[in-house]
């Protein structure tokens, strides 16, 4: 960080003008909107809120929400370190492309992303015959909004680790190849240590929204109450039933959900910058 | 010519990690994927045309890229302020402020849905006012546009943050002392280093804005023709079991997508031709 007196370029009173108009902005877009969701769910005191957040319907919802993030974040980080070790150590034609596939679902619309789920498995999908004689239920069920989450959240991992591992080389892996030990034991020792940070990164991002996911688990989930509502489909009931508390109660513990992301995020991006400085530039 | 499929390489576990990522890949993304062009092949011509080009399709086309690129361009504006000041200047809460640009990242849509429109409602916060002065957002195209500035805050902001930290300070003073004023420094020396990354990070926002659902359906009022965006509409359809209809509009949306992002790609890979050149 450079701290320097600029008084040459800029006079104080466009830097001035231009804090107020950029504080104002985040001020009214993001400052402002933070606030309310607390006003809103506190809005009958603390027992409207814990009375809301008690309700049996919103532990199901929470439940579902924990159930879903802890199948989806270790299957995507499995398949990003898959996908890294092949793609960062190894050379071969057409890594670009592969690349660009894994990003994929990043530009797919979250309704589309549920969507596609239906066409393959739901009663007049491609599969739904063939599921429903052996009475196997994935649309409005649960398997159905894991699937829709995991292609939501898919390029997460893996796009933190392959810039990383291509920057860090395979030198450390080779030399401990070299000196005998097992292509597994130098997986563990020497590759996840070198991007534990980054893995971590994505983790979070991919488990913030995996939770949030609204869009494609709203295709597929059947709005079932008790059974098939995560979280935030949970909060949209409330709010269409006009029980704004209880509908900002539930969101208020998405969005400490999110804060917490936004400072488990920025801890490891310093720690990360602290382990790899140059790879940490590199891939930011 | 002999194409070298993959070099030799003393590292191990290359088959086991490719074939685990291309299986993931097909099961998760592209077989799933291609389900929706199947869908839409199996249209006929006529079919196809008749859904993905009615009138409401049409209204819904414009509206989502509309209300998308302005969105994109008031972000491009204020995202560049943002980003300005954070690299720039030094004033309290700044690293606060910082962390929070990412807020739109990690918020479920959802909860920025409800509470975009609880704060425009007309006893809301902000609704109240702006209704005294005669200006209605929620279940406007207006309301839509809050909805996707706020999705796509963070894009412009985190893609030239680097690019400013990275620009020799020194570059401008030489231009400023050289007799070039504030402006001619700014449009002379500034923006050509900054508008590869602006030019990205508006079309990130443009993109992550198309295909938003959450945060807009809240606020949007949802009218056919006048404030139902593409997303909604295919979402309309599902719920009415056309799945054709949703198919051909998902189809002709979605490969507009892809034309978006492909070009993000050419775009930062010519970025990067020209930073080596350099």
């Amino acid at each position: 960080m450079r701290a320097r007196a600029r008084t040459r370029t800029d006079p104080a009173l466009i830097r001035r003008s231009l804090i107020v108009t950029g504080l104002l902005f985040l001020g009214l877009f993001l400052f402002l909107p933070l606030m309310a969701v607390f006003s809103n769910a506190l809005a009958k005191g603390i027992s409207g809120y814990l009375g809301a957040i008690k309700e049996p319907d919103a532990w199901s919802a929470i439940r579902l929400t924990l159930l879903a993030a802890g199948i989806v974040v270790p299957l995507n980080v499995v398949f990003g370190l898959a996908a890294a070790w092949a793609i960062a150590k190894f050379d071969f034609s057409g890594r670009g492309f592969l690349i660009t596939l894994i990003d994929v679902p990043f530009s797919v619309s979250p309704v589309i992303s549920g969507m596609i789920f239906v066409l393959l498995f739901g009663a007049q999908g491609l599969l739904g015959g063939w599921l429903r004689r052996h009475d196997i239920k994935i649309i409005f069920a649960v398997p159905g909004i894991v699937l829709a989450t995991i292609f939501v959240t898919f390029p997460f991992v893996a796009r933190e680790l392959i810039p990383l591992m291509q920057v860090l080389g395979s030198d450390e892996e080779e030399a401990a190849l070299t000196l005998g030990a097992s292509g597994w034991r130098t997986f563990l020792r020497i590759t996840l240590p070198n991007v534990k940070w980054s893995l971590l990164y994505g983790v979070i991002l991919c488990n913030a929204r995996a939770m949030g996911e609204f869009g494609a688990v709203s295709v597929v989930s059947g709005h079932v109450r008790g059974l098939t509502n995560t979280m935030p489909l949970y909060v949209e009931i409330l709010y269409n039933d006009y029980q704004f508390v209880p509908a900002f109660a539930v969101a208020s513990l998405l969005t400490l959900l999110a804060l917490v992301t936004l400072v488990a995020k920025s801890l490891v991006e310093w720690k990360s910058e602290s382990t790899h400085p140059a790879a940490g530039s590199a891939e930011r | 010519m002999k194409v070298v499929l993959k070099k030799r390489s003393v590292l191990p576990g290359f088959g086991l990690a490719m074939g685990w990522t291309l299986f993931y890949l097909c099961l998760i993304v592209l077989i799933p994927l291609s389900t929706l062009f199947i869908k839409s092949a199996s249209l006929s011509w006529a079919q196809f045309w008749s859904a993905a080009a009615s009138p409401r399709a049409l209204a819904s086309y414009r509206l989502s890229f509309g209300a998308s690129l302005i969105a994109a361009l008031i972000n491009g504006v204020f995202g560049l302020v943002v980003a300005w000041i954070l690299v720039r200047y030094r004033f309290p809460f700044r690293r606060l402020v910082d962390g929070l640009v990412d807020l739109p990242f990690a918020l479920p849509t959802a909860v920025a849905g409800i509470v975009l429109t609880t704060l425009y409602s007309p006893n809301g916060w902000l609704g109240s006012p702006l209704r005294r002065a005669g200006i209605k957002v929620d279940y406007t195209p207006f309301g839509i546009m809050v909805a996707l500035t706020f999705i796509g805050l963070p894009f412009v902001v985190r893609t030239i943050q680097p690019v400013l930290e990275d620009l020799d300070v020194g570059v401008e003073e030489a231009a400023y002392s050289l007799g070039a004023n504030l402006w001619q420094t700014f449009y002379r020396v500034l923006l050509p280093e900054i508008l590869p990354a602006w030019i990205t990070g508006c079309t990130l926002a443009f993109a992550r804005a198309l295909g938003e659902y959450g945060s807009v359906v809240f606020i949007a009022g949802n009218m056919p023709l006048r404030t139902e965006i593409t997303p909604l509409l295919i979402m309309t359809k599902l719920d009415q079991y056309d799945y054709a209809g949703a198919s051909a509009i998902a189809a002709v949306f979605l490969i507009a997508s892809f034309c978006l992002l492909l070009g993000i790609n050419i775009l930062q890979r010519r970025r990067t031709a020209l930073a080596v050149l350099d």
